[in-house]
């Protein structure tokens, strides 16, 4: 009998194939199937390639949007800001002078990084996907081994395609069971989050699973996999399966013929195998989550939309004083309801939630409503595919008739680093990522995160609100 | 690219409390709009040190006592959040050389390696005598020894850990990996020859 071979999670298989070597360190010199660059992470990198009389190994395998910096009100150029202006045109000169692709305002195509890459098939599973930005682990989704890089590695990659790094244990976190009505990827992250804290992911990427992310959409798992970074992972991942073939098929830098027949057998051998060993095992249940919101100044500082604010005397010794920072940043009552806590301003967008479902789910419950008065709304496609299928579909209409701004694709007030801003100590329901301090351009401004739909409702009622009381959020079947 | 061995950091001390300290506190994304990395140290925990109308705060960072300080001490987690390599940029073009927490985030951590500057985790308690002990005598001389994995304070040592990767990349002088990277030029050639998707 010929001995079976050693079960191996899909983290381990995707990280063999992309082993170049072993470096004097320990660490791994790692192959990078695909790199992402944009406009902020990237020049300084050029220049250090430039620098050092070196060019870009693989430019067939680079891509580059504009995303952080673009505003969404108008597309004009000059930008009116000439700090964006020139950051803009400085990824066009590399783009042009390497040879790499790059989805311009102009392309149809444009859109933040993350959604960017799926959109147009240039994120495929089995692959190792690396991006100057670290909600990269959005790529997971696919089976990819994706993450976050700084500028010297994007160098790294740019002039030769491989990056140091240390081989990450594996986490193996299963949500089974059935998710309730108005519990959506969102919350799924974000309870995951509280529950294994911040920091819990140091050291690890994890892996999804269980009937929860069987049952999910492409586009859901990708909400979950963007959050990996927010508890510490270095990066998230979801076994591909049939849903990952199909979302794929088509798509601009997909395999075609022969060669997609070759790819979706290999794509389906990815999987982890069966009785493959992980470093650590999490089970959570899907019935024990409802929608969540954020209360303070980390993604793990959240709570059932249901809960009261924590009070210091209540969190163990070594948190308290983080938990004294964020209420006395959020100004929100310790031991009161989150629910009632009235917002100044609606932001849905991100790569964490602006893709087309998040926009249809959103929609079917905002139609027919208003925005509540004196609230701020605005409605940020993440790519430009999303807004113009959105305007095809009427969705856009929805929006502006509720009361939303309907802006051009781009990160926008996920990190305010271009015109899109809270002022002052505004509270903004948001459908980001990030609840840091200062995180959407005011340093006193304050962050609740949560799923698409409840910005929505927060929008409507001016208060952070449950949707499912707002609008009768019942089980339906969604298309 | 020969680059100098880094075994130990000798300054002094500054104490910056908390825990989960982000990078979009050590530097706000509005100070990213540059085509470079000159001039960022002093946007450096902007947010944190000055008030908004440009008044500096009540901060160890603007605390005289502690000017010049090269060894920035801090909480758990420190470093996550955005993977901007602007934050640990910024940190070393502000005069920062050594950072002791009691644990990092990746990114931050290889992005500091990266530049040279060691990160070394030690314990709450540690760290809080550690802060202690500078506060009593801010001139108190800091050594980070990456190669012992000690940090003293004066006459006090404290063992603490260095990842080894790390120890091994800084003492080695291959704290900056591309040298090494660049010589893989066949090696990557035939795992790229390899991989089925290419």
């Amino acid at each position: 009998m010929t001995p079976q071979p050693r079960p191996k999670s899909l983290f381990d298989k995707v990280w063999e194939a992309h082993t170049v070597k072993t470096l004097a360190n320990g660490q791994t010199q790692l192959f990078i199937g695909a790199h992402l660059i944009h406009e902020v992470t990237s020049p300084q990198a050029f220049g250090m390639l430039r620098d050092l009389g070196l060019s870009v190994r693989y430019p067939e395998r680079t891509f580059a949007t504009v995303d952080h910096i673009v505003p969404t009100d108008t597309r004009e150029e000059p930008f009116a800001d000439p700090l964006a202006d020139e950051m803009i045109r400085e990824l066009r000169k590399n783009c042009a002078a390497y040879g790499i692709t790059l989805f311009d305002t102009d392309s149809g195509k444009q859109g933040i990084v993350h959604m960017v890459g799926p959109e147009q098939g240039i994120t495929q599973p089995g692959m190792t996907i690396a991006c100057g930005d670290s909600h990269t682990s959005t790529h997971g989704a696919f089976g990819a081994v994706a993450f976050g890089i700084g500028t010297s590695q994007v160098r790294d990659v740019l002039a030769t395609q491989t990056l140091a790094m240390s081989k990450p244990k594996v986490r193996r976190i299963n949500v089974d069971g059935t998710l309730g009505p108005g519990v959506y990827a969102k919350d799924v992250i974000l309870h995951i989050i509280r529950t294994l804290g911040v920091k819990g992911g140091i050291g690890y990427a994890y892996e999804y699973g269980g009937s929860v992310f069987d049952a999910m959409s492409m586009e859901e798992r990708m909400t979950v996999c963007n959050m990996s970074i927010e508890g510490g992972a270095r990066c998230g991942y979801v076994n591909p399966d049939e849903k990952t073939v199909q979302y794929l098929q088509g798509r601009p830098y997909a395999p075609e013929g022969a060669a997609w027949d070759e790819a979706v057998q290999r794509w389906l051998h990815l999987a982890s195998d069966e009785g493959c060993a992980y470093d650590d095992v999490v089970n959570i249940r899907a019935e024990e989550i409802a929608p969540t919101v954020t209360w303070g100044i980390n993604p793990g500082q959240a709570i059932f939309i249901g809960e009261n604010v924590p009070r210091v005397e209540e969190v163990p010794e070594s948190e308290r004083a983080s938990v004294a920072e964020a209420l006395a940043h959020m100004k929100l009552t310790p031991g009161a309801p989150i629910k009632g806590t009235k917002i100044d301003v609606a932001f849905f967008g991100s790569c964490t939630n602006a893709r087309m479902s998040d926009f249809i789910e959103a929609a079917r419950f905002l139609k027919g409503h208003k925005v509540a008065p004196g609230v701020r709304a605005i409605a940020v496609p993440g790519s430009q595919v999303v807004k113009y299928q959105c305007e095809e579909l009427g969705i856009d209409q929805v929006f502006k008739e509720a009361g939303f701004e309907w802006r051009e694709a781009g990160c926008s007030m996920c990190l305010a680093m271009n015109p899109d801003k809270l002022v002052g100590d505004q509270l903004c329901a948001s459908s980001s990522n990030r609840n840091f301090k200062g995180r959407q351009g005011s340093v006193r401004g304050r962050t609740v995160l949560m799923s698409p739909v409840m910005v929505m409702a927060a929008a409507v009622t001016g208060e952070v609100s449950d949707a499912r009381e707002v609008f009768g959020v019942r089980q339906e079947a969604v298309a | 690219m020969a680059l100098a061995p880094i075994t130990r950091v000798t300054g002094r001390g500054v104490f910056v409390p908390g825990d989960d300290i982000d990078t979009d506190r050590i530097i706000p994304a509005r100070f990213m709009k540059c085509v470079t990395f000159d001039g960022l140290g002093q946007y450096m925990f902007y947010d944190v040190r000055f008030h908004e109308d440009g008044t500096p705060k009540d901060h160890p960072l603007n605390d005289p006592r502690f000017a010049g300080a090269s060894v920035l001490l801090s909480g758990e987690n420190f470093g996550c959040g955005s993977s901007r390599e602007h934050a640990p940029q910024a940190m070393y073009r502000f005069g920062i050389r050594a950072v002791v927490a009691e644990s990092f985030a990746e990114i931050f951590f290889g992005n500091s390696v990266t530049l040279g500057m060691p990160c070394v985790t030690a314990t709450r308690a540690q760290i809080a005598e550690m802060a202690r002990l500078i506060e009593t005598d801010p001139q108190t001389p800091v050594t980070v020894d990456v190669a012992n994995s000690t940090v003293a304070v004066g006459e006090r040592v404290f063992p603490v850990t260095v990842r080894e990767s790390a120890r091994e990349a800084l003492t080695q002088g291959r704290w900056d990996p591309i040298a090494e990277l660049l010589e893989a030029d066949e090696a990557i050639r035939q795992t790229a020859a390899r991989l089925p998707y290419l």
